[in-house]
């Protein structure tokens, strides 16, 4: 297995592991201990699931499009 | 001008927009026609695919949901976005890389099998017309509840304008009727959530005025959990379903967006594959700003309601009750006859029903907007019926056209005759759904939410496993989405149209609902999968090669 496919797949692990934590983590399992926490008027277990979540997605796919487009540049093909 | 002029005119506008469009970008090969010539630009790409999977329930009825549901209805705000991150990351730039025009030349080409193709085929169409038949239906929903014509002329005219640019314009005329559709959409959808936002706390930006105090000082959040408390409701910031069903329906939406083939093809319209991964992101953000906005106007609305007509005495009611009670989307019935309006958990004093539909749709209303506002509702609520409609069109005049025709039946079809056939399946394609949407069979309500079931089981693990796993083959795949979409179609229709006996909640597997069952579909297509295809034979060298090659930059 090449270096270029073997980083992709670290950048993909870790990213989908932020992706987990945030929707079916924050969200999902440890809402209730989550919603301990407050943040303006949301708790926060509802705010990752209603807001937050989905705020993390976006970044998390623009993070990509920055690691793998650097890491295009490095292995010109 | 009056209320109805208004939405005339806004209607008339965007419409006459949308022709014009599909005059300009009129397609002339099959490149164009199925994948609009790979010159898309990302941005461009990204409001596409936003309205193209924004569709007319996302825009009228997701916030009404959430209103009602509270915390248990995000499993669509997360469910229906986090998908995207799964398209980014495992699908779209490989598929891009591979470059084809359709979701079965993949699994045709990969799994080097006519058979996997014609399953691909058979899986596309499925989870295609489940949801198109509900897009055809919404469209006439919307005609006849703004222009008061009847449900089924409403249905005549989405079919004359969706043929018209679908049919002429292919891939081309949809993607940039779609970036015009997407701007409508989104400005219908963002201005009453300003205005409302602004009367109930002062903040212009929905998203921060949700977790915001009202004028009297209590946060809006806590204020309706105290309302939903005494009531007798279930608090709003908590659910009301399991944890498991809960974790599992919104795997399923994601698996299920992630492995749906109208957003899938999107990506084969772009020019390199790292425009793939950038219009994903763009996708993915043109589609937060509504799925953002959505449980702010949710959270507004009920708030809004309950301090309205709770209590009140229904002769002081305003006027948009009087207004909604005769479209029957209100209904107020005073069951102790002391003429205040009891709203209850409790359905046995319980005096109001109230449809979801309202919560967008009267909201103008509610917060005293002016009457170019509720045109303007009008016109994105069409938008967005249209362009989901459209996309899904495509999909299946493709399949038809390209897998079927082209890859399957006649290989030596010349380039004219291919997109004669593409236009034709679609002209049939719209008639069919024009069809389902004047006759909606029982099903169709409760199937569109588990198209993405049906997706979830049988293409989103049958593409990931082809792009990630070499040794994957064909044995394995096709005996996997055999089992996967079977297992689902039992489920679906055992438990939601009782078929093979039927069945109450308390009878489903696990306790798993039919909206979740996506998930767990999937892993036994994963695991029968992997089972068969390491007792047969590896792919051929040929093969192996192909998949080398998807995975470089």
């Amino acid at each position: 297995m090449n270096n270029y496919w073997k980083t992709n797949l670290k950048y993909l692990s870790i990213l989908l592991s932020v992706w987990f934590i945030v929707s079916f983590g924050f969200g999902i399992l440890f809402v209730d201990f989550m919603n301990q926490f407050q943040i303006g008027g949301f708790k926060l277990g509802f705010w990752f699931a209603q807001q937050g979540s989905i705020y993390v997605f976006v970044v998390l796919i623009f993070m990509y499009v920055f690691l793998m487009n650097r890491l295009d540049d490095k292995n010109p093909n | 001008m009056e209320q109805q002029t208004w939405v005339w005119v806004m209607v008339g506008i965007t419409f006459t927009l949308y022709i014009g469009i599909a005059i300009w970008s009129r397609a002339s090969s099959t490149k164009e026609f199925y994948v609009a010539g790979e010159g898309v630009s990302p941005i461009a790409n990204g409001m596409a695919t936003a309205a193209d999977w924004m569709s007319a329930a996302s825009f009228i009825s997701m916030a009404g949901i959430i209103s009602f549901a509270g915390y248990d209805g995000s499993v669509y705000l997360m469910g229906w976005t986090g998908g995207y991150v799964l398209l980014a990351l495992l699908l779209a730039p490989y598929l891009r890389k591979f470059g084809k025009f359709t979701v079965p030349d993949f699994i045709g080409d990969r799994y080097y099998s006519n058979t996997a193709r014609a399953v691909a085929v058979f899986c596309a169409l499925i989870v295609s017309f489940t949801y198109i038949a509900g897009q055809m239906r919404g469209v006439g929903l919307v005609f006849s509840r703004y222009l008061s014509v009847d449900i089924n002329t409403g249905v005549f005219i989405g079919m004359a304008i969706v043929l018209f640019y679908a049919v002429l314009g292919g891939m081309k005329g949809i993607t940039y009727t779609q970036v015009a559709q997407y701007c409508v959409l989104i400005f219908a959808f963002l201005v009453p959530a300003i205005f409302i936002s602004m009367i109930m706390t002062g903040v212009a930006i929905p998203q921060i005025g949700m977790g915001s105090q009202g004028a009297d000082g209590v946060y809006l959040l806590e204020k309706l959990d105290g309302l939903h408390r005494e009531l007798g409701f279930h608090l709003y910031t908590s659910g009301s379903k399991s944890k498991l069903d809960v974790f599992l329906i919104t795997a399923a939406l994601m698996l299920g967006t992630a492995g749906l083939p109208h957003v899938i093809v999107r990506f084969f319209t772009v020019k390199k594959v790292r425009d793939a991964r950038k219009s994903a992101g763009w996708a993915l953000l043109f589609i937060a700003i509504l799925y953002t906005t959505a449980p702010a106007i949710a959270l507004f609305a009920r708030t809004n309601l309950i301090q309205t007509v709770s209590n009140q005495p229904y002769e002081t009611l305003p006027e948009w009750f009087s207004n909604w009670e005769s479209t029957g989307l209100l209904s107020y019935n005073d069951k102790n006859g002391d003429g205040l309006v009891q709203y209850v958990a409790d359905p046995k004093i319980n005096e109001l029903i109230i449809d979801k539909d309202i919560i967008v749709m009267a909201n103008p209303e509610i917060a005293n907007l002016p009457n170019w506002v509720i045109g303007l509702m009008a016109a994105g609520a069409l938008a967005a019926a249209l362009s989901t409609a459209a996309g899904l069109l495509l999909v299946i005049s493709s399949s038809v056209s390209h897998d079927l025709l082209k890859k399957m039946i006649k290989p030596d079809i010349s380039e004219k005759g291919e997109l004669i056939a593409a236009r034709t399946a679609s002209v049939f394609a719209v008639i069919l759904a024009g069809y389902f949407g004047i006759n909606p069979p029982d099903f169709v309500a409760a199937t569109v939410a588990l198209a993405f079931g049906l997706a979830a089981a049988s293409f989103f693990p049958a593409i990931v496993m082809g792009i990630f796993s070499k040794r994957m083959n064909k044995e394995g795949v096709i005996s996997g989405m055999v089992v996967g979409i079977s297992l689902m179609l039992f489920y679906m229709m055992k438990f939601k149209l009782g078929f093979f006996g039927g069945g109450t909640s308390e009878k489903w597997w696990f306790g798993v609902s039919p909206e979740g069952f996506g998930t767990l579909a999937m892993c036994a297509n994963i695991v029968v999968a992997l089972v068969v295809s390491y007792r047969t034979d590896p792919p051929p060298e040929n093969v192996q090669l192909m998949i080398d090659e998807i995975r470089k930059p």
